[in-house]
C-alpha cells in the first residue's frame, strides 16, 4: 500500500493489493515516497512573488474565465522537493551505463547546455527581425554545412523535431518528388526490421506498407526488393545500419535497384553513430536521412524529448525542401521563410513546423561537433563498434547471436535462445538487470528476433565500466541456468517500484489525478 | 578527446579480445570503395574554443532581455523563475531516456502524470497527454485526429489561426487525404465561420486568443459544428491567456491545442517548445502521443507507466494514430515545475498582469496620431495598423533599441493589404520604462 506524505495510504486496501510497509511514512531510507502535486499543492499558496496590477479595465469581453481552475500550488522550498524527490527515482546515464540499443545514450557534455543558455541563443525570438538574429541563422548554416558534409548529401532540411518528424519531412518529399513528375506510386516498401515509426509514416501521409522479408541475419538482400518492385512503388524505408546492429552489405545494389525502378530511397539514420566518418550516405544511394540529434549528437534525451530530426537531402529531392531553409549566399547566410523568397529551382513542399525547428538543440549538436571535430567524430564512431563487438565477445559464449557470432556495428543484439527451458524470459531477465543497478537493453525490439536484447553501449563507456557490464550479465545467465528463478520473476525487487501492472493502467485507464472518492478519504483517515 | 574513455591501450586490448587486428576490421560490411577516410571538416576543439565560437555568435543577435521587447505572435517572453531550469538540468531528468522500464522512472512518470492533470484542468478537458513537438503540429495531429473520429476530411481553419500553423495544416493534411478550406486572414476579428461549416467538415479550428490578439467566442462555433457532426479543434499559442479566460473545455471544444513555450521554456529562436493536447474521454483511444495512468506495483504501492499504447507505432505500425516517438518531455517538466510554483494564485496574478500591461500599452499606442487599434478584445497582445510599412517601421525601431513587434507581412508576405499592420505583445517582463521607451521611439519615426 502506498502511504502519501503524510503517512496515509492513497490507494484503498484489497485482497490482492495489501501489503504492509515496513516503515510508518512508506519510505526506505533515501527512497521517498512523495505524493502528487494535487495531495500536497493548495490554492492559495504560489512560489512566485508578482506584484499584483494596479486597477485597469479588463479589455476581455465577455469571455473572463466563469470557474476556478483547480491548480494547487507549492512554495519554492516545496517545489524544490517536491521535483529532487522525483527526481531520484529515475535512472540516468550521469549514474550509469544506459545500453538502450537504437537509442544511443551516451554522455551528455554539460558545455552544450551551457552554450544554449547564451543570452543571444537561448532568449531570442524567432520572429524578431533578421536584422537581429545574423548569429543564431549562420549557426544553422554552419550545422547544415557539418551534416552536409558528414553525410555527402545536396541540401539539409532542419525543422524536423524529432526523428519520427524527419522522416515525415523526408517522404513528404518524395510525395512531392513522386506528384511533381505527374506520377501517382502509392507503396513504400519497410523491412520487418524497421521501427514502428517507419510504416507509421509512411501510413500516415498514406502510402500503402509493403513489408520486405529479412534474410536470417535481418539484413535485407536486393533480390528480396527486387520482387517487390513496381511501377507503383514510391520508396524504400531502410534503416542502415540496421536494428540489428548490421550494416546493410549490399546498400548499394538496393539503391540502384529503387532508382532504376523510379522509386526513392530513404533512410533511418537513427543509427548514424556508428558510421559518421566512415562512410557517406550520400555516397551509399540515399535520397533522404533524418538525423536524431538527440542520438548521435548527444542532445540530452530530457526523459522523453525534446529532440530534432534534421533532414539530409539528396540531389534528387533538395528542391523540395521545406521552409524554412538556410540559403548560403555570397554575403552569407539568409533565412528564407516564405514562397515570396524563393528563387527558381526551389520549389518546397511547404512546411513541417511553426518557426525554424529546435534552435536549442542545434546549439548543443553544433557544440558537440565542433568539440569532437572530424577526427573525434571518427574516434566516437570508432570506439562505439569497438564497444559493442567488446561486449559481442564477452558474452558470445553464454548468450545466443540469432545469426551466429559476427561482427557487428554499434550495437549487438541477442535473442532468447539461451533462455530456452530455464523459465526465465527476456522480460525477466531485463528486470533482473536493474536489481543489478544496470538499465536494461531494448528488449522485444526488433520484431524480427524471438525475445530481442538490443544493446548499444556507446562510446561513453570505458572498458572497465563494460567488464563489469559484461561480468554482470554473465552471472545473470549463469543464474538462470542453475534455475535461480526468483531473482528473476521476482525483480526487480531494490528498485522504487516492483513490476507494475499494466494491464489494469489499460484496462481502467487513470490518466489524471482525481479527487478521492470521500469514503477512499474517510477509511485512509481511520 | 576528453569525452571519450578509451586509452590507445585499452582499445588495442579490446581488439585483442574481440579476436581481431585493426579497427578496420570491424568495418569490414561497409564496401571499401565507400570508406571515408577523414572529413573536411575541423579538428578537436577544447571547452575555450568551442565557447569562443559560439559565444561570437550568439553575440551577433539582440537578447530579448536586453531592450524593451514586445514580440510575440506564438512565442512569448516571460520570466522563468530560477527554479526551473536548475531543476530540469538534474541529471536524473536531464539524461534518462522515455519511461520505458517503470520501475526505475517513476520521477519521469509521476511528473507526466501531473503535467496531464495541469493541462487537462486548464483547458477544461477530460484527459491530455504527455506532450506533443509544440503548438503548430499538434494542431495539425488533431485535424488528422478528428478525420479518423468523423471519417470526413474538409477541415474548415479561421482566419485567425496562426499563419504558420494553417501552413503546417495545409501542407500535411492534403497528403493525408483531407481537404482544407483555410478561411482569408481575419485581422479584425470579424470573420464569419459558421458560414463555411457544413455537412462535410470534419472539423473547424479556431484559435483563441487569435494571432491578431482576439479573444474568440468559441460556444456558437461549437454549437455549429455540433449540429453537423463536425468537431470544434481550439487552439492557443499564448497559454498564460487561460489564466484569466474562459477555457476552450468550457466553451464546447473537443479537440485543445496549444504552445506551451510560454511557461517554463525559453524563446531559444523558435524551439524545443511544448505541445498540449487535450480531449474529451471518449474520444482518448483515437488521442496521437504518449499517455501516462496510473496503476499499482506488486506490492500493490501506486505507480505509473505509459498506457493505452495499442495506439501507438511502436505497437500498431502503419495502424497507429500518429508517427510520434519522442516528444517534449523536458520542456513539459519545465511547464509543471514553473506551473506548480505558479499554482492558481500566481497564474490568475501573472495573467492580470500581463492584460494589465497589454491594455496600458494599447491605450498608450491607439493615442499616438495616425494609429489604429484594430481590438475591441485581447488578452497580452494585439495589433495595430500603423501609417506605413510596419516591416520598414519595425527595423527603424530596432535602430532605436526597442523591438517592436512582429509585422503581419513576416507571416503573411506579398498581402499588401496586412502591409501596415503590426502584432504587438506585452508581457510581465515590460516595464513602464519599456513602454514609454517604445511610445517615444514610435512617435520618433512616424513624425
Ligand atoms: C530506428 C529508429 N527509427 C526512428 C526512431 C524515431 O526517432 P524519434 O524518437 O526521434 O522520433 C527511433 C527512436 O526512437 C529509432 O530507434
Amino acid at each position: 500500500m502506498s502511504m502519501n506524505a503524510k503517512g496515509r495510504p492513497t490507494v484503498a486496501a484489497t485482497a490482492a493489493t495489501s501489503a504492509i510497509p515496513d516503515t510508518f511514512t512508506g519510505n526506505r531510507a533515501l527512497q521517498i515516497e512523495e505524493a502528487l502535486l494535487f495531495e500536497v499543492g493548495r490554492h492559495d499558496v504560489t512560489g512566485v512573488d508578482l506584484d499584483e496590477p494596479a486597477d485597469f479595465a479588463p479589455r476581455l469581453g465577455k469571455l473572463a474565465r466563469k470557474q476556478p481552475i483547480d491548480l494547487p500550488g507549492l512554495s519554492e522550498p516545496e517545489t524544490m522537493r517536491h521535483y529532487v524527490r522525483l527526481s531520484q527515482k529515475n535512472y540516468a546515464i550521469d549514474s550509469g551505463l544506459y545500453p538502450l540499443g537504437s537509442c544511443t545514450m551516451k554522455h551528455n557534455p554539460r558545455l552544450n547546455e551551457k552554450v544554449a543558455r547564451l543570452p543571444g541563443i537561448g532568449d531570442v525570438h524567432p520572429l524578431q527581425p533578421l536584422s537581429t538574429v545574423k548569429g543564431a541563422v549562420e549557426l544553422m548554416a554552419e550545422l547544415g554545412r557539418w551534416l552536409i558534409e558528414m553525410t555527402g548529401m545536396k541540401a539539409v532540411a532542419l525543422s524536423p523535431k524529432a526523428g519520427a518528424h524527419g522522416e515525415l519531412c523526408g517522404m513528404m518529399a518524395i510525395k512531392a518528388a513522386i506528384a511533381a513528375k505527374g506520377e501517382t506510386r502509392n507503396i513504400v516498401l519497410v523491412p520487418e526490421s524497421a521501427h514502428g515509426t517507419n510504416p507509421a509514416t509512411a501510413a500516415l501521409i498514406g502510402f500503402k506498407v509493403v513489408t520486405v522479408p529479412a534474410r536470417p541475419d535481418g539484413t535485407v538482400a536486393p533480390e528480396a526488393v527486387k520482387a517487390l518492385l513496381s511501377p507503383d512503388v514510391a520508396a524504400i524505408m531502410l534503416t542502415n545500419p540496421n536494428t540489428c546492429g548490421l550494416f546493410e552489405r549490399d546498400v548499394v545494389e538496393i539503391a540502384a535497384a529503387i532508382h532504376a525502378a523510379g522509386a526513392y530511397f530513404y533512410c533511418d539514420g537513427a543509427n548514424f553513430n556508428a558510421i559518421v566518418g566512415k562512410a557517406k550516405v550520400g555516397e551509399l544511394g540515399v535520397d533522404a536521412m533524418h538525423i536524431n540529434l538527440h542520438k548521435t549528437f548527444s542532445t540530452p534525451h530530457g526523459g522523453g524529448g525534446p529532440g530534432a530530426g534534421p533532414v539530409v537531402l539528396s540531389e534528387r529531392l533538395a528542391a523540395f525542401a521545406p521552409l524554412p531553409f538556410v540559403r548560403v549566399e555570397a554575403d552569407g547566410p539568409v533565412l528564407v521563410e516564405s514562397e515570396e523568397a524563393l528563387l527558381p529551382g526551389e520549389t518546397p513542399f511547404g512546411r513541417m513546423t511553426a518557426f525554424h525547428g529546435q534552435m536549442g538543440m542545434f546549439v548543443r549538436a553544433l557544440s558537440y561537433m565542433l568539440s569532437h571535430g572530424s577526427d573525434g567524430l571518427q574516434q566516437a564512431s570508432e570506439d562505439a563498434v569497438l564497444n559493442a563487438n567488446y561486449v559481442r565477445a564477452g558474452l558470445r559464449d553464454l548468450m545466443s547471436q540469432p545469426s551466429g557470432d559476427r561482427t557487428c556495428m554499434h550495437e549487438v543484439l541477442f535473442d532468447d535462445t539461451f533462455l530456452e527451458g530455464t523459465g526465465v524470459t527476456t522480460l525477466d531477465f531485463a528486470k533482473a538487470m536493474i536489481d543489478e543497478g544496470y538499465h536494461p537493453m531494448t528488449m522485444y525490439f526488433p520484431l524480427v528476433v524471438h525475445g530481442a536484447m538490443l544493446i548499444e553501449p556507446t562510446e561513453s563507456e570505458s572498458k572497465a565500466s563494460l567488464d563489469l557490464f559484461i561480468a554482470t550479465l554473465r552471472d545473470l545467465v549463469m543464474k538462470a541456468k542453475a534455475g535461480d528463478l526468483e531473482r528473476f520473476q521476482q525483480a526487480p525487487r531494490f528498485a522504487p517500484r516492483r513490476r507494475l501492472d499494466e494491464t489494469r493502467a489499460a484496462r481502467a485507464p487513470k490518466l489524471k489525478w482525481e479527487k478521492p472518492e470521500p469514503w477512499v478519504e474517510a477509511a485512509a483517515a481511520e | 578527446m576528453r569525452y571519450l574513455p578509451h586509452s590507445e591501450a585499452d582499445r588495442q586490448a579490446m581488439l585483442a579480445a574481440i579476436g581481431v587486428g585493426s579497427i578496420d576490421d570491424l568495418f569490414a560490411d561497409i564496401p571499401s570503395d565507400l570508406r571515408v577516410h577523414g572529413l573536411d571538416l575541423p579538428r578537436a576543439a577544447g571547452e575555450i574554443s568551442v565557447e569562443r565560437t559560439l559565444g561570437r555568435l550568439s553575440a551577433e543577435n539582440i537578447a530579448a532581455s536586453s531592450v524593451p521587447f514586445f514580440v510575440g505572435a506564438g512565442a512569448y517572453k516571460h520570466h522563468v523563475p530560477a527554479t526551473v531550469d536548475h531543476l530540469i538540468q538534474r541529471s536524473e531528468f536531464l539524461t534518462s531516456y522515455t519511461p520505458y522500464q517503470p520501475e526505475i522512472t517513476q520521477g519521469t512518470l509521476q511528473y507526466l502524470f501531473e503535467f496531464q492533470t495541469q493541462v487537462a484542468h486548464l483547458t477544461g478537458m477530460e484527459v491530455a497527454n504527455a506532450s506533443m513537438y509544440d503548438g503548430s503540429t499538434a494542431t495539425v495531429e488533431a485535424v488528422l485526429m478528428a478525420h479518423r473520429i468523423t471519417k470526413r476530411s474538409k477541415a474548415v481553419l479561421s482566419g485567425g489561426l496562426h499563419p504558420q500553423y494553417r501552413a503546417v495544416v495545409e501542407s500535411l493534411s492534403p497528403m493525408a487525404g483531407d481537404t482544407v478550406d483555410a478561411l482569408p486572414a481575419d485581422p479584425t476579428g470579424t470573420e464569419d465561420i459558421l458560414a463555411s461549416i457544413d455537412a462535410d467538415t470534419s472539423c473547424v479550428v479556431v484559435q483563441s486568443p487569435s494571432v491578431y490578439g482576439h479573444l474568440i467566442d468559441l460556444a456558437p462555433i461549437a454549437a455549429k459544428a455540433h449540429e453537423v457532426g463536425a468537431l470544434l479543434i481550439a487552439v492557443f499559442t499564448e497559454v498564460v491567456s487561460l489564466g484569466l479566460v474562459e477555457p476552450p473545455g468550457a466553451q464546447g471544444a473537443d479537440i485543445v491545442v496549444g504552445e506551451g513555450q510560454s511557461i517554463g521554456n525559453a524563446l531559444s529562436f523558435g524551439g524545443p517548445y511544448v505541445g498540449l493536447f487535450a480531449t474529451r474521454l471518449k474520444y482518448v483511444r483515437q488521442m496521437p502521443g504518449r499517455l501516462c495512468g496510473e496503476t499499482v506495483d506488486a506490492e500493490g504501492r501506486r505507480g505509473f507507466v505509459l498506457t493505452l499504447s495499442t495506439r501507438e507505432q511502436h505497437i500498431r505500425r502503419d495502424k497507429a494514430t500518429s508517427n510520434i516517438c519522442t516528444n517534449s518531455g523536458l520542456c513539459a517538466l519545465a511547464f509543471t515545475i514553473h506551473m506548480t510554483l505558479l499554482g492558481e494564485k500566481g497564474l490568475a496574478r501573472l495573467a492580470r498582469i500581463n492584460h494589465a500591461n497589454a491594455v496600458k500599452l494599447a491605450e498608450s499606442l491607439s493615442a499616438l496620431p495616425g494609429l489604429t487599434l484594430l481590438n475591441d478584445s485581447f488578452f497580452n497582445e494585439f495589433t495595430i495598423r500603423l501609417p506605413g510599412d510596419a516591416a520598414d517601421i519595425v527595423e527603424k525601431l530596432v535602430a532605436k533599441g526597442v523591438l517592436a513587434g512582429v509585422p503581419v507581412s513576416r507571416l503573411e508576405p506579398g498581402k499588401s493589404e496586412l502591409a501596415d499592420l503590426l502584432i504587438v505583445a506585452s508581457t510581465e517582463v515590460n516595464t513602464d520604462e519599456d513602454r514609454a521607451a517604445f511610445v517615444a521611439a514610435l512617435s520618433e519615426v512616424l513624425a
